[in-house]
């Protein structure tokens, strides 16, 4: 899609600098003119909605880090003072908050989007496996964050976390007092979080540039997913998509400010405001709500794997469950080699569209469980929804890219558009 | 010199292999203090011993004490929980271990464990759960009086300290 650049020097200063840097260029080249599929609907709005939050992130961050301190015993009373004292440090703090929240929102609906439109098929692999980084990286940074106000869930869910690594077999002790700095989470725990949740996005940001260039040597997938074929297939990015993904922006911050004005806290948890103590347990302790799907797939393991009628275990419950969590993002880079149908784009696969949508509904459902105390019915559904999870990658995909028979595709995006248009002037 | 390097391609390679290898030793001795600073400095392995009289314990009673950052129950058990761990057979327990295994002979009465259940570090609540001894609400693990696992996802035992008794009543855990 790169082709040839069409950019040209307004004036001798840019003409001086475009012979030395061609900076200006890579802009105009990357989000000016850039052809761009001209059918792309709303959903694809979620990469730009993505970037502003990311900046409201590092920016909010980096004030907050100014009035925070990374020390056991004053963290918890120096976010108190941010949102008491600092000025305008409530709606800062808030922002921050709330902004890791709708970050995830926005990016469970962008990952969404790239499965039912198969954007992750050929040749935007690369582009879909950096996006999978990118989600690790952010699942990464929300969590180190919530540690730092040093509340109640900030220490049991840095505790449990960090616990998960004392599954693995022989080293996993002196891997969680690596982690730790200590033989309990404490202070050595709580500086070395802060470290880390001030470089990841810094990390993000770097990725987020690859994620761009990846996804600018192929150009955009769009919802008829077939390639574009000719000028006439697509628009340039500015003022098209410039306008579309503004408007889009506007919209999002508009609960996102709701939450920020009326409702800080509402999405958090009121234990996070009593301080950290190691003495004692909350008595239902459930992370953040972006993380409760692969909570429910941890606590769905609740048997051990090993020789059926023997006592002898290879994975016991708590390993499996570490496995099944992280198993259940890491089968996400294998998934343009798990779906092998042709066609892209789910609205011309008849099957592959219910089984899809059973998907969101099952990782929806697992949010809900993850929610819900681990005993009873609960447990056998999040076994349920677990197992779908597992077999639509890993059993689904494959069988429907042989069994199944997908609609004609158009001929081209512009005829595709044009149809849709000709019928809504033929029933208006 | 070409026509040298043609004749004795040997030489060069073995000098390639040999200054990598020396280059890669050099790097991994430079990166592992940057990893081994993350590990418990010396002021947190300082803390590693404590000592705790246990006749402050009411018999019925438990305390949470503090080692190593880790909360640790002190528990005074009753005769009858005494003869309830006794009692459960070797076959019923996942990760069998006998009631005297578990604590001082001549102290049978004091039960001192860590204080985090062995599934995910949660501090269990005390005097609860199907076998009344310890249950842990944040994933659901039943401890019985002797603080060994027999339902739920953990898979072990409550882990007991190293400790002894320094004197009748003054233990010293670490």
């Amino acid at each position: 899609m790169a082709g040839q650049s069409t950019y040209k020097p307004s004036n001798g200063f840019t003409k001086w600098l475009d012979d030395r840097l061609p900076i200006m260029r890579l802009g105009y080249d990357s989000f000016v003119d850039f052809p761009t599929p001209r059918n792309l609907n709303y959903w694809w709005t979620f990469g730009g909605i993505l970037t502003v939050c990311l900046g409201i992130q590092i920016v909010t961050g980096i004030i907050l880090a100014m009035h925070y301190t990374p020390e056991a015993t004053m963290a918890f009373n120096s976010v108190e003072h941010i949102r008491r004292d600092v000025n305008w440090g409530r709606i800062i703090q808030g922002t921050h908050a709330v902004g890791a929240s709708m970050f995830f929102i926005a990016v469970y609906i962008h990952m969404f989007r790239g499965m039912y439109y198969g954007s992750y098929k050929a040749p935007r692999e690369i582009l879909w496996m950096l996006g999978v980084v990118i989600f690790l990286l952010m699942m990464a940074t929300a969590f180190f964050g919530y540690v730092l106000p040093w509340g109640q869930m900030s220490f049991w869910g840095a505790t449990v976390i960090t616990n998960f690594f004392s599954a693995v077999p022989v080293v996993g002790d002196a891997i969680l007092q690596l982690l730790r700095g200590g033989f309990a989470v404490d202070n050595p725990t709580l500086n070395r979080f802060f470290s880390l949740h001030y470089l990841l996005p810094f990390m993000i940001a770097g990725v987020v540039g690859l994620h761009i260039w990846a996804l600018h040597v192929p150009g955009n997938n769009n919802p008829a997913g077939i390639p574009v074929k000719s000028k006439q297939d697509t628009v340039p990015f500015h003022p098209y998509y410039t306008l579309k993904d503004g408007f889009a922006i506007v919209v999002f911050l508009i609960p996102f400010a709701w939450f920020v004005f009326f409702a800080p806290d509402i999405l958090g948890h009121a234990d996070n405001y009593i301080p950290a103590n190691s003495q004692v347990t909350p008595t239902h302790i459930v992370p953040e709500w972006y993380f409760l799907p692969f909570y429910a797939i941890l606590r769905a393991i609740t048997f051990n794997i090993g020789i059926p009628f023997t006592d002898i275990t290879f994975i016991d419950s708590k390993l499996g469950g570490v496995i099944a969590m992280f198993g259940a993002i890491v089968v996400l880079f294998f998934l343009p080699w798990l779906d092998r149908s042709p066609v892209r784009s789910g609205g011309f696969r008849p099957m592959f569209k219910w089984f899809f949508w059973l998907q969101v509904i099952s990782f929806i459902a697992l949010g809900y469980l993850g929610s819900k105390p681990a005993e009873g019915t609960y447990v056998v559904f999040a076994q349920i929804f677990t197992a779908y999870y597992f077999a639509y990658f890993l059993i689904i995909l494959p069988v429907l890219s042989r069994i199944e028979t997908p609609k004609a595709l158009p001929a081209s995006i512009s005829e595709s558009v044009l149809k849709v248009e000709a019928k809504s002037a033929t029933t208006a | 010199m070409p026509d040298n390097d043609q004749k004795d391609p040997n030489r060069r390679d073995f000098l390639y292999v040999a200054s990598g290898a020396v280059g890669a030793v050099a790097v991994a001795g430079a990166v592992w203090p940057l990893i081994d600073q993350m590990n418990p400095s010396a002021a947190v392995l300082a803390l590693a011993s404590i000592e705790f009289d246990v006749s402050s314990v009411p018999e019925g009673g438990s305390v949470t004490i503090k080692w190593r950052g880790l909360p640790v129950f002190v528990r005074h058990r009753t005769e009858a929980e005494i003869e309830e761990a006794r009692a459960v057979p070797m076959s019923d327990l996942k990760d069998p271990q006998t009631d005297a295994e578990r604590v001082k002979e001549g102290h049978e009465q004091y039960l001192i464990m860590i204080a985090n259940c062995t599934h995910l570090g949660c501090v269990p609540v005390g005097e609860s759960g199907d076998f009344d001894g310890w249950f842990c609400p944040c994933h659901g693990s039943h401890y019985d009086t002797a603080g060994r696992i027999r339902k739920g996802p953990a898979p072990a035992n409550l882990v007991v300290p190293d400790y002894e008794f320094v004197s009748d009543t003054v233990v010293r855990i670490g």
